[in-house]
């Protein structure tokens, strides 16, 4: 008799089936997200156990360190600069995607393709793309006459910075333009027919009507891509590997090369944490994002 | 008449102009691998600055040289089965976790389970660039470094969150009336989970599968941080680290691997990218 009792207590068998993942998350990703708190005060390194707190001195010697420095400023170019190409793209691309035409699956299937393979992999086609010898960039710009030196793509601080805003612009915006599609399809077509019959044109319709309208799905796409180019080690890592002379490192990199090569625990985590404004800033208008969409929305609630 | 006929060609005509700009900045890179991973050395090997040579095509015959290098001469084949093993105990971990949790904050928690699902999911955002540097630490600790394991751990810290709300979001688009008709049956709550829940379930746990899949196959940061044997690599980290020796890039095996790498991973993610979008969209995209 008491055991049916128990079968049927949902908090007990919810709590029971939600343990393992809330165990999971919180040792593996809540403890260490402390810890990494923690070490960024600390004289921690790789090699040995003992540590001890040594207060604001990490962040003491970073902000004093013009690589730092130019690391934050680099990182926030490449996440701010590569959102506003993807915003300009992912608009193109849904419009067009919206369309019925011949070979669209095609298309889309090749326009999901940076999205789908390992950023790694990409990094190094890109690499070779970007190669000082064998650019062929370079070439086709020779070819048709817009250039007549040459371009050290990953040699020069500028032009590599621009290599991985483009990088980064190239493998976030099919992601934007999905998101920006599923979006799209969710409108209602009374509006856009109504604006039609009053007889706005193709730009009036997209940019009084349809971008305010899509303003909270653009917010989750850049969003995301923020929180993905912020963060990301491995497109940097494999294309210019913080260099030339340490101008195009971002905070993953940096956090990288000192607590991890340079076996200097304290100060990667002091690095690291320095990311932690842009997911903060993410979180929230997240979470604000799902208020408001709750308020104005009819969700069907389960039991 | 014609008039609105030449325009109704413009339209068209910048419509196809728009969509082929677009794919071909989006597949130029691939279109690049390609062309690279077949090409014979002294074709690949031209300067860009001698213009009589087109890089775009071939010019010689193409060439199966470079497959044959990586799969006889370098440890691809090593580092594919290492990814594979990563692959399925991660997929059997975060089934068996998130899968769970996801009907538990869907079906049996109330209002605290809308909240709980926001934080599991929140959790996703950390990323691991903020991780690695004391996870370096737990893994020395625990003596995994250098080892498969270390990475077997680590990767359900991604896996299991998102899972976890992907399996909430996609329960709630299930309808509920199957599993309330049990229950007025006679079944307890444990029975519906046991016996009727599995069965609507099963598109939810693919998803699953397939994002875990395509996640372990992407990662590169802890592999690169806890990693350092060549033989112990995945393929994500070995491409683009070990196939570079010395500072001798073998291009074509490089271009050769990061296809035959991507192709697989296209084909499921142009499979399964509504549901995919449908766990970002959750909360901004009603329907």
């Amino acid at each position: 008799m008491k055991r049916r009792a128990l079968a049927d207590r949902a908090d007990v068998l919810g709590g029971v089936m939600l343990a393992p993942a809330l165990i999971y998350v919180t040792l593996l990703v809540g403890v260490p997200f402390l810890l990494a708190i923690l070490l960024s005060f600390s004289n921690a390194t790789a090699g040995s156990l003992r540590f001890e707190f040594v207060g604001l001195r990490n962040y003491g010697a970073i902000l004093r360190d013009p690589i730092f420095l130019r690391a934050l400023r680099n990182t926030a170019v490449v996440a701010i600069g590569s959102q506003i190409l993807v915003i300009a793209l992912a608009t193109a691309a849904a419009q067009v995607f919206r369309a019925t035409f011949r070979g669209k699956r095609f298309f889309r299937f090749v326009l999901l393709l940076p999205w789908a393979v390992p950023v790694s992999l990409a990094a190094i086609a890109w690499t070779w793309i970007f190669d000082s010898t064998f650019s062929v960039i370079n070439w086709t710009l020779k070819v048709s006459g817009l250039l007549h030196g040459w371009l050290y793509w990953l040699g020069d601080p500028t032009l590599a910075l621009f290599a991985i805003i483009i990088v980064q612009t190239w493998r976030i915006f099919p992601f934007a333009t999905v998101i920006v599609l599923a979006g799209m399809s969710s409108l209602p077509s009374e509006i856009l027919e109504a604006a039609v019959v009053d007889g706005a044109g193709f730009w009036r319709r997209l940019l009084q009507i349809e971008l305010p309208l899509l303003t909270p799905v653009f917010a989750v796409a850049v969003l995301f891509g923020v929180v993905y180019t912020a963060t990301d080690l491995g497109v940097v890592y494999i294309l210019t590997g913080g260099g030339p002379a340490n101008t195009t490192h971002v905070l993953p990199t940096l956090a990288f090369q000192r607590g991890i090569l340079g076996a200097d625990l304290g100060q990667g985590a002091a690095i690291a944490v320095f990311l932690l404004p842009f997911l903060v800033v993410v979180a929230v208008a997240m979470l604000r994002l799902a208020r408001q969409t709750e308020v104005g929305g009819a969700r069907d609630e389960s039991p | 008449m014609s008039r609105r006929k030449a325009r109704r060609i413009a339209k068209r005509v910048g419509l196809y102009a728009a969509a082929i700009g677009l794919v071909t900045f989006a597949g130029f890179p691939f279109y690049w691998m390609l062309i690279t991973a077949f090409k014979q050395n002294r074709d690949l090997y031209v300067g860009a600055s001698d213009t009589g040579h087109v890089p775009w095509i071939f010019n010689d015959p193409p060439t199966l040289e470079h497959v044959k290098l990586l799969f006889t001469q370098t440890e691809f084949p090593r580092w594919v089965l290492n990814t594979l093993l990563v692959v399925v105990v991660v997929v059997g971990i975060t089934v068996v976790v998130a899968v769970p949790a996801g009907y538990s904050l869907a079906r049996l928690a109330g209002q605290w389970g809308q909240r709980m699902g926001m934080g599991i999911f929140f959790t996703y955002l950390i990323p691991p660039t903020l991780l690695f540097v004391p996870f370096a630490r737990l893994v020395s600790l625990l003596h995994l470094q250098d080892s498969l394991w270390s990475l077997i751990l680590i990767y359900p810290t991604m896996t299991i969150p998102f899972c976890t709300w992907l399996v909430m979001g996609f329960l709630r688009s299930v309808p509920w009336d199957i599993e309330e008709q049990a229950m007025i049956d006679g079944y307890s709550r444990l029975a519906v989970i046991l016996k009727v829940a599995p069965r609507l379930i099963v598109p939810g746990i693919l998803t699953v599968v397939v994002f875990t899949f395509t996640l372990v196959l992407q990662e590169f940061v802890y592999a690169l941080t806890f990693i350092s044997s060549v033989d112990k690599m995945t393929v994500s980290l070995g491409v683009p680290i070990a196939l570079v020796r010395g500072d001798v890039y073998h291009w074509g095996a490089l271009m050769a691997a990061a296809l035959f790498t991507s192709i697989p991973l296209a084909i499921v993610y142009n499979a399964f990218i509504d549901r995919f979008i449908q766990g970002f969209t959750v909360g901004a995209v009603k329907g």
